[in-house]
């Protein structure tokens, strides 16, 4: 099998290195999504759709209103710096080199071996758990944006609130989309910080090691 | 600063009101903002610069609804069977203390860039032609609620008094000491309506009797109930909300 990103003249540097706009985006939107979950959790504690709450310490915005500020300040720049991002992943093939191809059969073999506690992490390039995960998080994110538009302008954005069942489906389906990014992050938080040096790559753009390494609990 | 349009508030309209605001909101959320800056590393321990840009994005942010607005977009409509009932009572205070005043005493005051000022009876307002909506209120809150309304096209009440209609607000005052104010490109919208019925029948107490302005465009609170006067003016009116930190725009 002919991987893509042998076929491609892609600098040999970029297939270890993260780009500098990754990093930056990343930290960007690692901000703006807090930024957009925490207020959100506030606005959502206002008419909540289950039999819970979040706790008031762990919302942000204060009341109602602050947290409404929270959310329509931080949006623009979750959705700009989204756009930059997706923008550059298309257009230099980052997207295709780090989160293509995905099989299933490796997708198999790589869930197998993470259930087993002895999925290696490699520097630089993503096994296909990393890779579902990376893409899910990704159009949970397109969901998020998409559904929290439908139920800021039911009336101008109708046809798109349509297309999401409705207002209330929309306010359920954006409330889903916050929960899968939630237990991303969560699992994403934790496998740092089972490989910390990740974080270090983030945003240094260096891999920690060159070689494979092995990680066992 | 001035804005393009007739209906774009201009940072001055929000002047002392912001900075009531903006002082409100730094005591009530500056534990959150703690809380945020540990999280992210961030230094946003100055609260003031922090709350003086939720304002500037929240003028901008009605710069932006202003934009997305479409007159001629019409809100959904639904069908009897989707009315909620019974419709919720919202205010910012509880049912039991809902005020009430003689029907027939009742007159809506008009003032502002009116050239007729006088003032209306609710028998007056049921000469002018009547239509009727069933249309879904959205509260800032999250919770939505379908409701059928009947009353006067406000577009045809403010031509009717002569009122200016390139000024750029609507301003109302309750008499349960709410007050709230619309653009007038919302104002002239086709569903905008003085409702003088719920459903089949006047309004009842609870939902604003004897006039509430019905707004589908926009969120709850820009429809207010208990109307006793209202004005148009190029100066900003502001709301009871509004005023404590609510986007004004509120579009929906």
């Amino acid at each position: 099998m002919v991987s893509i990103n042998r076929v491609l003249p892609v600098p040999k540097r970029a297939a270890n290195t993260r780009p500098l706009v990754v990093r930056i985006t990343h930290w960007v939107n690692a901000f703006a999504m807090i930024c957009m979950i925490l207020s959100g959790w506030r606005i959502y504690n206002a008419s909540p759709l289950f039999p819970f709450i979040f706790p008031p310490w762990a919302t942000l915005g204060g009341w109602l209103a602050g947290a409404l500020a929270w959310h329509f300040a931080a949006m623009w720049l979750l959705v700009a710096n989204g756009l930059v991002y997706v923008a550059y992943g298309f257009l230099s093939g980052y997207f295709r080199r780090t989160l293509l191809p995905l099989t299933r059969v490796q997708l198999w073999q790589d869930f197998s071996a993470a259930l087993a506690l002895r999925l290696e992490h490699r520097a630089g390039a993503y096994n296909a758990v990393q890779r579902l995960l990376y893409i899910a998080v990704l159009l949970l994110g397109a969901t998020a944006v998409l559904s929290g538009l439908a139920i800021w302008k039911p009336v101008q954005f109708a046809p798109l609130t349509a297309l999401l069942g409705g207002y209330d489906t929309a306010r359920l389906v954006h409330f889903l989309a916050m929960a899968g990014i939630a237990g991303f992050i969560i699992i994403h938080l934790a496998l740092v910080v089972l490989v910390p040096r990740t974080l270090l790559s983030m945003i240094t753009g260096r891999p920690g090691h060159q070689h494979a390494t092995e990680v066992r609990l | 600063m001035s804005p393009p349009g007739p209906s774009k508030p201009s940072a001055a309209d929000y002047g002392q009101g912001l900075a009531r605001l903006q002082r409100r909101l730094l005591l009530r959320h500056g534990l959150s903002v703690g809380a945020l800056t540990l999280l992210t590393g961030c230094n946003l321990q100055d609260g003031d610069a922090v709350d003086r840009v939720l304002w500037a994005m929240s003028r901008w942010n009605d710069r932006v609804q202003a934009a997305l607005f479409n007159p001629n977009r019409l809100a959904p409509t639904y069908t009897e069977s989707a009315i909620t009932d019974p419709f919720p009572f919202n205010a910012y205070y509880s049912e039991a203390e809902v005020r009430t005043v003689d029907t027939n005493a009742w007159r809506l005051e008009l003032s502002g860039r009116i050239a007729e000022k006088r003032p209306w009876s609710v028998e007056q307002l049921r000469t002018l032609p009547q239509v009727s909506q069933i249309t879904r209120h959205v509260c800032v809150e999250g919770w939505s609620a379908i409701g059928k309304w009947r009353g006067v096209p406000f577009r045809t009440f403010l031509e009717r008094v002569g009122a200016d209609t390139r000024a750029r607000y609507v301003g109302f005052r309750c008499f349960d000491d709410y007050y709230s104010s619309i653009d007038m490109a919302t104002a002239l919208h086709p569903q905008t309506i003085l409702a003088l019925d719920y459903r089949e029948a006047p309004l009842p107490p609870k939902y604003g009797s004897p006039l509430k302005l019905r707004v589908p465009t926009k969120l709850g609170f820009k429809n207010p109930k208990y109307i006793a006067a209202l004005f148009v003016t190029n100066d900003y009116p502001g709301g009871y909300w509004e005023d404590k930190g609510y986007n004004w725009f509120s579009g929906s």
